[in-house]
């Protein structure tokens, strides 16, 4: 608080007392914390701390329960290629959930722009390079109509991507007549469209350029929302997009521009995904990559209700829930314990943001 | 007054739907001056406030910064003509630290190719502003200035949105309800801003409802009432009760205040 000065007396009856008063009120530090406050704090400020201990965890629980075997650092790479695919539909889907939002059709999004690359290549015969444009150009279509109907129709955002999830969906098995192209098929006509499956190896870890990309995305997109204006008003709009708007922010175009690129990262799933599995199945839409990007998404701290959480912690989250799948795989568990796991994870996570939130009151 | 206004409203007029919120209102700012808009609850106070900052386009009307009509369509339009306005929500990010706060919107970029092709965000430099700014307002407790806006007080937070107005505002900052939500303590520390905020020629429009807080500071009172401009008082020649009285319209204003 600044030296008190003559104009600053009170002049106010009732407020002559305030002169002997203490004058702690404007310190901008609370003083003693508890050890439990300081680490309230501390995952306060750090937003992706909670998943990555919870991953050290797990990976030293399994590790000691199943031994060496899981310990290799060629299980360890093993678990980073089947996540790669959910790894970067969660860095999507963090996109939108920190505006305050949810995309439910990012998954049939990648198996459209998916089918569209595939047919586009072996079907239409058209060259590698603009198959590829093609998928990217309805994904991003697709991530537009959903920010369109968010931001200028104003309709809630679970509503509308449950709406075009149902619609892209029909819309894939339509347009493809449910038809899979087959690995041979493609690779007959181009190597492109599976440059992500191609694997290289570091001793006996075995790395996919899918897992290199799903790293390269996340860190890009780290920067984009910690270090530019672009990712300050995306957090911005998600926490109280009012006073966003009063502060100046478009807070339309940031959505636009948050859904938008949420369906131009889908279609980089998909072709990371023909890159995994060879083949470009339609009936993919039916898995719930839409759910288990959510996942990813929440076990890695990012809140639900939009503004806080790091990407960071989404490919933490998916990692989480890739090593307990393969723990419990390697333990001969009944699949269905992975499914109950993930469960108790999500719901975990959603109470420790709450508590952490609670620094604020 | 022998002054040339520097912010001036003629005739405004906005209708929501069959409801008339503004009707015909005028409204005067003087250079260096605390304007006081007082009115009733449903008296269109907010709705000038908001035509006046960009937050709503008037359907009628016209109004004037330094001479020059003006027609703003956004906030971020008034802002860049040096309007600021310090919202009774405050408008900041709860999540976004004090510096992101304080620049939000209008975020500084580094130099160079770092800035121009990546975008990044000259942090450093928007920390030093916004240190100066608010040791300037003498709100320099402030241990981090990358704490994040929901871990401080009411107060500290009301410190923050005026230090923004009075960093950005070269014209103009209009002030709503900025003692609403807080202590008598507070209340005090805010008083004290928006005193000092005068002292650096910056005329402010102060919408109250706390009479006291509004004789004490105030110029001059702009009561408004039904949609329009009833009368402009000078404080000190009118008392509290007087003031209540044209804003509720239980007694006629003085000839000579009324509204030309």
């Amino acid at each position: 608080m600044g030296e008190p000065n003559a104009a600053a007396q009170p002049s106010q009856e009732f407020e002559k007392v305030l002169v002997n008063s203490s004058t702690q009120v404007a310190s901008f530090d609370t003083h003693d914390k508890t050890p439990i406050q300081k680490i309230q704090h501390f995952l306060h400020s750090t937003p992706a701390a909670v998943p990555f201990i919870v991953l050290v965890a797990a990976i030293l629980i399994f590790g000691l329960t199943i031994g060496g075997k899981f310990f290799s650092s060629y299980t360890l790479t093993l678990i980073l290629q089947q996540i790669a695919i959910v790894g970067i539909l969660g860095a999507a889907q963090t996109l939108v959930i920190l505006t305050a939002g949810i995309d439910l059709s990012i998954g049939v999004i990648m198996v459209l722009s998916a089918v569209i690359m595939g047919n586009s290549a072996v079907t239409y015969g058209l060259p590698a390079p603009i198959a590829i444009f093609l998928g990217f150009l309805v994904g991003g279509a697709c991530g537009f109509l959903n920010g369109f109907l968010v931001s200028r129709v104003k309709l809630p955002p679970f509503i509308v991507t449950l709406g075009t999830w149902y619609i892209i969906m029909a819309t894939n098995f339509i347009y493809s007549a449910n038809a899979t192209i087959r690995e041979a098929d493609v690779t007959a006509v181009t190597q492109m469209l599976h440059v992500f499956g191609v694997s290289f190896k570091i001793g006996s870890a075995v790395f996919t350029l899918g897992v290199v990309m799903m790293v390269v995305l996340v860190l890009g997109l780290w920067y984009a929302l910690n270090h530019t204006a672009w990712g300050r008003h995306l957090y911005a709009v998600g926490d109280d997009p009012e006073a966003a708007k009063l502060s100046g922010i478009r807070t339309g175009r940031v959505l636009l521009s948050a859904y938008t690129l949420a369906g131009l990262i889908a279609a980089l799933a998909a072709w990371v995904s023909i890159g995994r599995n060879g083949s470009i199945s339609p009936s993919a839409a039916v898995t719930d990559y839409n759910l288990q990007a959510i996942t990813a998404a929440v076990i890695g701290g990012i809140s639900l209700f939009g503004g806080r959480g790091s990407i960071l912690g989404t490919l933490i989250g998916a990692m989480i829930v890739g090593v307990v799948s393969m723990g419990l795989n390697m333990l001969g568990a009944d699949p269905q314990w992975k499914v109950f796991l993930t469960g108790v994870l999500i719901i975990t996570a959603v109470a420790i943001d709450q508590w952490i939130r609670k620094v604020a009151g | 007054m022998a002054q040339e206004p520097i912010l001036t409203a003629r005739g405004l007029v906005k209708r929501y739907g069959r409801v008339t919120a503004l009707d015909h209102a005028d409204f005067d700012l003087y250079p260096g001056e605390i304007l006081a808009v007082i009115g009733d609850n449903g008296a269109g106070k907010s709705s000038m406030i908001k035509a006046i900052s960009g937050a709503i386009t008037p359907d009628e009307g016209e109004i004037r910064l330094e001479g020059q009509v003006i027609n703003f369509r956004s906030p971020m339009e008034a802002r860049s003509a040096g309007i600021e306005t310090v919202y009774q929500n405050l408008a900041l990010s709860p999540a976004l630290s004090i510096a992101d706060n304080m620049f939000l919107g209008r975020e500084i970029r580094k130099p160079g190719i770092m800035g121009s092709l990546f975008r990044k965000l000259d942090r450093a430099e928007m920390e030093k502003r916004a240190r100066a700014k608010l040791s300037e307002l003498g709100l320099m407790t402030i241990q981090n200035i990358n704490q994040a806006v929901e871990t401080l007080s009411g107060g500290q937070r009301q410190g923050v949105a005026v230090a923004r107005a009075a960093a950005f505002g070269s014209k103009v900052v209009i002030m709503d309800e900025p003692t609403a939500a807080l202590g008598v303590k507070e209340s005090r520390r805010v008083l004290e801003l928006i005193l000092d905020v005068r002292s650096r020629g910056l005329p402010i429009v102060l919408i109250s409802h706390n009479m006291p807080h509004v004789f004490e500071v105030a110029d001059r009172i702009h009561i408004h009432r039904l949609g329009k401009r009833l009368c402009v008082i000078n404080p000190k020649e009118h008392t509290m009760s007087d003031a209540v009285a044209f804003m509720t319209g239980a007694k006629e204003p003085p000839r000579e205040a009324l509204a030309a």
